[in-house]
C-alpha cells in the first residue's frame, strides 16, 4: 500500500500524458509545414522554426522532469511567493521589456525572447487554488471576496496595460473555477455572459450572436432544470435546433436577408424557450432569465449598430487599435477570410502533409503561431481538425474527471484552473481561424510555434499531474 | 456549505457545447460550403500594397523643405517565376547576366513565397519601357514607392534620412515589410509614426499568367492607402540657411532659439552636407564616404557634443550666487591673480562690472562661498554638501538634462556632484581647492550647444524657459504637452535683470569682451566663452540674446579651434541676430570675412 502511494510512476496519469505527447508531436509537424522550404528540409536545422520549436520540446521534457520530482506540498506552499513573482515579472516587463507588435510583454537576454505573461497563468492559478482551498475563505465574508478580486484583477489590470488585450482576456475563464467552488448561479451567468459579450462586442459578427445566445440558453437549462428524461429530452431538442439553424444560417442568404433569417431564430428560441421552461416550472429565476436573454441580445445588436452607424471611421479605427485588431496593416477581415479559406480548402482529407497552398503563399498571417490551425485545417482536412478537436475536448474534460477524484481542495481547484485556460485558449483560437471568435492572438495550446507557451503549458500541465498522482498521500 | 459537485456537469456542458459549435462550423466550412475550394484555387489572389505618401514637412512660414517624389521597385516571388526571356529583362534594367542571377538568388534566399525587392528605384525611362514588357515577365511585379526631395539642400541634421528597414525594426514592428523604408536620424526618425501614414492593400484576382483581371470581391478588402501627416517645423528656413553659409569650412554649431516660445529657430551643425545625397540610388556611396569623412559630418553637434561652458558658466554662478545671499549686487572681489588667472581690466565693481569683465578670481570667489557653507566642521564634508546644493541650483537652470527637443541623439551633457567626485577621488577626499574650476566654467563640466542656448533663453525670459522643440504643428494642429508648459526656474527675476545687464555691458560698453557683437539699433546682450581643449587650439564659445527688452532672439555659437570666444563666435552671433531682427546685415564686409574664413583645415591636419 505504502509503495503503491510511493511509486509516482504508477501514479501518474499516463493517458494524459500520451495526449499531451500527441498534442505536441501533432504541432511540431504542422509547425515544420507551415514554414516549410525547399531549401531547409534539415528538421535540425535550427535557424528556421521547426528547429527552434525542436529544441523547446526537448527542453520541456526536461522540465517535466523536475515538475515530477518537485514535492507536491511545494506548489502549495510556495503559491502565495511565486504569484508575487509573477506580478513582479509583469511590472519590470513595463519597464524592462521590449515592444512587440505593439504590446510591450517580452523580455529580450540576446536572442532569446520570453513573455512572462505566460508564465503567470501558472502562478496565478496556483494563488488561487490556495486561496479558494485556505480555512479562512468564506463566500459569505465580503473580505474574502475583496481578496479574491484584487488576486485576479491585479494580473489582468497589469497585462491590460501591457496592451495584451488577448491574453488579459484569458484570466476570465476563472469564472469556471469560482463556479465550481460555489460563485453564486446568478453571478456565474451573468459574468459569463459578460465575458461573451465582450469577446462578441469584437466580432461584432451576427452569427456569432445567434451562437452565444443558443449558448447562453443552454446555460441556462443546465443550471437550471433537473437531470429527469423530460429536460434531457428539451435539452437535446435544443442542441438540434441549434446544429440546424447554424447549418441554415449560412445558406439562407440564398433566398433572403440574412440578418432578418438571424433575427427571427433568435427570437424563436428565445420565445421558445421561456414558454417550455414557463410550462416545466413556473420559477422566477426562469423569468429573470429570459429578460437577461433579451437584455443580452439587444445588447449586442446595439453594439454593433452604434459601431457601425454612430462612431466615426477614424473612432472605429482608433478603437480597432485598442483591441489589437489592427495590428496587420493589411486589416483583419482579410486575414480572418483567408484564414478561413484555408481552413475551408482542405475539404474532407484535406491537401496532404506540406500540400497546403494558401498557408505557404502567406496568404494566412502569423502561420506558424496563431493562426496553425490553418495548416492543420489545409493540411488535414476536416478529419484532421476533428481528430485535434476531438483530443483537446477529451484533455479538457479528462482534467475536470481527474480535478473531481481529488482528495485536496486545493487540486481540484488547480485542475479546474488548468482545464478553464486551456478550453479558453482552445476555444478562443480556434474560433478566431474560423471567424467565431475575435482575433486576439493568443497561442493554440501545445500547437503555437514558441518557447514560452509551450513551456508555460507544459509546467501548467503537469504540476497538475503530479499534484494527481500524489493524491492518495493525503488524508481526508 | 453546501455541495457543489453536481456543477461539474454544468462546466462540461458549456465545454461540450462549443466544441460541438465549433465542430459543426468547422463541418460548414470544410464540407459544405463549396465557394471556399474555388476561392483557395492557390493562383487566384494577388495582394498588392498601396504605399502612402510620407507627409511633408515645412518650415516655420511655410517653406516647404521636404517633399516626395515617386519612384518605382521592380519586385520578384520567386514562386511564381516561370521561364521567360531573361535577355529582355536583363537589357530593359540594363543589368548583365550575372547580376540577375545574383539578384534572383537574393531574393529566393528571403522566401520564396513573398515578393522581395529585385531591383531598388527603377528610374523614369526604365520603368516606361518595363511597364510594356511586365507581361513577360511572370513573377515580378512593379511596386510604387516614394523617395523624399530636400528641395533646400539645407537641415540636413534636423531633417535626418529615411532608408531601408532593418531586420531588428522589421521584428518588432509589423507595419513594416522589407524593403520598406523609414526614418532613421532625425525629424524623419522622431515623427516617423506621424510622417509615415497607412498602407493600403488592393486584392485582385488573377489568372494563371499571373495577368491581373479583376479586383476581389468588388473590393471589399481593399483598403485606401492613408498620407502620413505634414509637419510644421520651428525652424526658419532663411535663417538657417544663412547659418550654414557663415559656418561653412567651420567646425561647430549654432542654436538659436525664440525665448517666448522655446522654438529653435536655427540649428546649425557644421560641417554639414545636402540631405538629398542620402536618398535615392547612390544613397549607400555617400553614406560611406560621408561616414568616413574626417571631419565628421554626419554627427550633430548642436546636440550631441558636449563642451566646458568655459566664462558663460559665470552668468550661472552670478545668478545661483545672488539667489542663496551669498553675492549682493555691488560685492566687489579684488582681481587677485593668485587664485586663478586673469587679464588686465578696470576694478570690478559689483556683479555686473565683474560679468562685463569676466574676471576670474570674482567668480572663483564666489563659487567658494557656494560651495563652503560652513555648515560641517570638515571642509571634506562640507565641500561635499556645498557643491550638491551648488548642483540642485545648476540643474534647475536647465543643465544636466537631455531635452525632448523631436529629433533624437540629445546628449545630457555632465554637471559632476559629490557622487562624482567621489568615484574619482574617494569619499571625504577632496574638497574646494579640487574643484575650484567649476567656478569658472573649466573642469569636468559638459554642457552642449544646445544647452547654452536654452539657458540663454532662461535670461532673456528673466527666468522661465519652454522646452525647446522643433515641430511646431502636426497636420496643422499645433503640438501640445510639454512644449507649451512655462517652466519657471526657482530664482529671483531681479537677478537675471542683473546679469543682463552685465551682459548688455560686455557687448555694448568700453572694455567689454563681446565687443565683435554689437549692433547698431539693437541692444545685444551677451558672454563670450572660451572651451579648454587639451587636444589642440581651444573652442571658441559665445552666446546672446536681443533685443535686450522683450527679446526675440537667444542664441549659442561654438567655433571648434577658433581660441578666444570674442574673435569668431561672437561675430557669427552678431550677423545671426541681425539677419533674423532685421532681415539683412548692414556690415557686409564682415559677412564675407567670416564666411571665407577656413577654420578647419588646421583640425583636421592636427588629427592627422
Ligand atoms: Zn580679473
Amino acid at each position: 500500500m505504502l509503495n503503491k502511494r510511493g511509486n509516482i510512476l504508477i501514479n501518474l496519469d499516463w493517458i494524459t500524458i500520451a495526449i499531451y505527447f500527441i498534442l505536441v508531436f501533432l504541432g511540431w509537424i504542422n509547425i515544420y509545414s507551415a514554414v516549410y522550404d525547399e531549401n531547409h528540409s534539415n528538421i535540425f536545422d535550427f535557424s528556421q522554426r521547426y528547429g527552434k520549436q525542436l529544441v523547446w520540446i526537448g527542453a520541456s521534457i526536461f522540465i517535466i522532469f523536475i515538475v515530477l520530482i518537485i514535492d507536491s506540498k511545494f506548489y502549495s506552499a510556495f503559491a502565495y511567493p511565486f504569484y508575487g513573482v509573477g506580478i513582479l515579472l509583469l511590472v519590470l516587463v513595463l519597464f524592462l521589456g521590449i515592444e512587440v507588435n505593439s504590446s510591450r510583454s517580452w523580455f529580450e537576454i540576446g536572442s532569446f525572447r520570453m513573455q512572462p505573461v505566460e508564465f503567470t497563468k501558472i502562478t496565478i492559478c496556483l494563488a488561487l487554488a490556495q486561496f479558494l482551498s485556505s480555512l479562512s475563505f468564506s463566500w459569505e465574508k465580503p473580505k474574502s471576496i475583496l481578496i479574491l478580486f484584487m488576486l485576479l484583477t491585479l494580473p489582468v489590470l497589469l497585462i491590460f496595460v501591457q496592451n495584451d488585450t488577448g491574453s488579459a482576456l484569458v484570466f476570465f475563464s476563472f469564472v469556471f473555477v469560482l463556479y465550481r467552488e460555489g460563485l453564486n448561479k446568478v453571478l456565474f451567468i451573468t459574468s459569463f455572459a459578460l465575458i461573451a459579450l465582450f469577446i462578441l462586442a469584437l466580432v461584432t459578427n451576427l452569427e456569432v450572436l445567434v451562437i452565444t445566445i443558443l449558448l447562453a440558453s443552454v446555460v441556462g437549462y443546465l443550471l437550471t432544470s433537473s437531470r429527469n428524461i423530460k429536460s434531457q429530452i428539451i435539452f437535446y431538442s435544443f442542441l438540434l435546433y441549434a446544429s440546424v439553424s447554424i447549418v441554415l444560417i449560412n445558406y439562407t442568404d440564398i433566398f433572403l436577408n440574412k440578418e432578418i433569417v438571424l433575427i427571427l431564430i433568435n427570437v424563436g428560441v428565445v420565445a421558445l424557450q421561456m414558454l417550455i421552461m414557463y410550462l416545466i416550472k413556473r420559477s422566477k429565476t426562469l423569468i429573470l432569465f429570459a429578460i437577461l436573454l433579451i437584455g443580452v441580445s439587444g445588447f449586442v445588436f446595439s453594439v454593433d449598430y452604434l459601431f457601425y452607424n454612430v462612431l466615426q471611421i477614424h473612432q472605429q479605427n482608433r478603437i480597432n487599435e485598442l483591441l489589437g485588431k489592427n495590428a496587420d496593416p493589411l486589416g483583419v477581415g482579410y486575414n480572418v477570410n483567408q484564414s478561413r479559406i484555408a481552413i475551408g480548402s482542405g475539404g474532407l482529407t484535406g491537401k496532404g502533409f506540406l500540400q497546403g497552398t494558401q498557408t505557404k503563399y502567406n496568404f494566412v498571417p502569423e502561420q506558424s503561431t496563431d493562426f496553425i490551425f490553418c495548416t492543420i485545417g489545409e493540411e488535414w482536412g476536416f478529419i484532421g481538425t476533428s481528430i485535434v478537436l476531438f483530443l483537446f475536448l477529451f484533455l479538457i474534460i479528462r482534467i475536470v474527471m481527474l480535478s473531481e477524484r481529488q482528495r485536496s481542495k486545493f487540486s481540484r481547484i488547480y485542475g479546474y484552473g488548468v482545464a478553464s485556460i486551456l478550453f479558453f485558449h482552445v476555444a478562443v483560437n480556434i474560433g478566431m481561424t474560423i471567424g467565431l471568435a475575435p482575433v486576439i492572438g493568443i497561442p493554440l495550446p501545445f500547437f503555437s510555434y514558441g518557447g514560452s507557451s509551450l513551456w508555460a503549458f507544459t509546467i501548467l500541465l503537469f504540476i497538475f499531474l503530479k499534484l494527481d498522482a500524489d493524491r492518495l498521500q493525503i488524508f481526508r | 456549505m453546501k455541495k457543489t459537485g453536481e456543477r461539474k456537469y454544468a462546466i462540461i456542458g458549456i465545454v461540450l457545447v462549443l466544441f460541438i459549435i465549433i465542430w459543426i462550423k468547422l463541418f460548414n466550412l470544410q464540407i459544405l460550403d463549396i465557394s471556399l475550394k474555388i476561392s483557395s484555387d492557390n493562383n487566384s489572389q494577388r495582394k498588392l500594397v498601396i504605399y502612402p505618401s510620407r507627409g511633408l514637412i515645412y518650415d516655420r512660414n511655410g517653406v516647404l523643405l521636404v517633399s516626395n517624389e515617386a519612384a518605382y521597385d521592380l519586385m520578384l516571388i520567386p514562386m511564381n517565376m516561370k521561364e521567360f526571356d531573361t535577355l529582355s529583362l536583363c537589357l530593359d534594367l540594363s543589368i548583365s547576366i550575372e547580376s540577375f542571377y545574383n539578384r534572383l538568388n537574393y531574393c529566393r534566399e528571403y522566401s520564396r513565397y513573398r515578393p522581395s525587392l529585385f531591383f531598388k528605384q527603377v528610374t523614369a525611362q526604365q520603368y516606361a519601357i518595363l511597364q510594356e514588357h511586365m507581361y513577360k515577365y511572370p513573377g515580378f511585379l512593379v511596386q510604387n514607392r516614394t523617395l523624399r526631395r530636400y528641395k533646400e539642400g539645407i537641415a540636413a541634421h534636423i531633417l535626418g534620412d529615411v532608408g531601408e528597414v532593418n531586420l531588428e525594426i522589421l521584428e518588432t514592428d509589423s507595419y513594416y515589410t522589407g524593403g520598406d523604408y523609414t526614418g532613421k536620424s532625425g525629424v524623419e526618425k522622431y515623427y516617423e509614426k506621424d510622417l509615415r501614414g497607412k498602407k493600403g492593400i488592393k486584392v485582385y484576382l488573377v489568372d494563371v499568367f499571373s495577368n491581373i483581371k479583376d479586383s476581389y470581391m468588388n473590393g471589399k478588402y481593399d483598403t485606401l492607402p492613408e498620407p502620413g501627416k505634414d509637419l510644421t517645423l520651428t525652424i526658419d528656413a532663411e535663417l538657417q540657411r544663412y547659418g550654414e553659409y557663415l559656418m561653412k569650412n567651420k567646425i561647430g554649431s549654432i542654436v538659436a532659439i525664440e525665448p517666448a516660445s522655446g522654438e529653435i529657430l536655427s540649428l546649425v551643425s557644421s560641417p554639414s552636407y545636402d540631405p538629398q545625397l542620402l536618398v535615392g540610388r547612390n544613397r549607400g556611396n555617400n553614406y560611406d564616404s560621408l561616414i568616413n569623412e574626417k571631419s565628421r559630418p554626419l554627427i550633430n553637434r548642436a546636440i550631441s557634443s558636449t563642451y566646458p561652458p568655459g566664462s558663460i558658466f559665470k552668468l550661472a554662478i552670478a545668478i545661483i550666487g545672488l539667489q542663496e545671499g551669498v553675492l549682493k549686487p555691488h560685492t566687489s572681489y579684488p582681481c587677485d591673480k593668485s587664485t586663478v588667472g586673469c587679464h588686465g581690466h578696470p576694478p570690478a565693481n559689483g556683479v555686473a562690472k565683474a560679468i562685463q569683465y569676466s574676471c576670474n578670481p570674482y567668480f572663483y570667489f564666489v563659487f567658494k562661498t557656494l560651495v563652503q557653507r560652513g555648515i560641517e566642521k570638515s571642509i571634506f564634508r562640507d565641500s561635499r554638501i556645498g557643491l550638491n546644493m551648488w548642483k540642485d541650483k545648476i540643474v534647475a537652470l536647465g543643465f544636466d538634462r537631455a531635452y525632448d527637443i523631436g529629433i533624437p541623439g540629445v546628449n545630457k551633457g555632465q554637471i559632476p556632484g559629490s557622487d562624482f567626485y567621489d568615484k574619482l577621488y574617494g569619499k571625504h577626499r577632496w574638497a574646494f581647492s579640487t574643484i575650484y574650476s567649476l567656478g569658472i566654467g573649466q573642469g569636468e563640466l559638459l554642457i552642449s550647444p544646445l544647452q547654452m542656448s536654452n539657458f540663454c533663453a532662461i535670461i532673456a525670459n528673466r527666468g522661465f524657459y519652454y522646452n525647446p522643440h522643433i515641430v511646431k504643428k502636426i497636420d496643422g494642429d499645433l503640438v501640445k504637452g510639454t512644449n507649451t508648459q512655462k517652466v519657471f526656474t526657482p530664482f529671483d527675476k531681479n537677478y537675471f535683470e542683473l546679469v543682463a545687464n552685465g551682459m548688455e555691458n560686455v557687448v555694448n560698453e568700453e572694455f567689454g569682451t563681446g565687443y565683435y557683437a554689437r549692433i547698431n539699433n539693437i541692444r545685444v546682450c551677451g558672454k563670450t566663452g572660451t572651451a579648454e581643449n587639451p587636444h589642440g587650439e581651444d573652442h571658441s564659445i559665445f552666446v546672446a540674446f536681443a533685443p535686450k527688452d522683450q527679446p526675440q532672439i537667444a542664441i549659442a555659437v561654438y567655433v571648434e579651434n577658433a581660441g578666444f570666444g570674442g574673435v569668431w563666435a561672437a561675430p557669427i552671433a552678431r550677423l545671426m541676430i541681425e539677419h533674423y531682427i532685421n532681415g539683412e546685415v548692414s556690415d557686409k564686409k564682415l559677412e564675407k570675412r567670416i564666411a571665407e574664413e577656413n577654420l578647419i583645415s588646421e583640425k583636421i591636419k592636427n588629427a592627422e
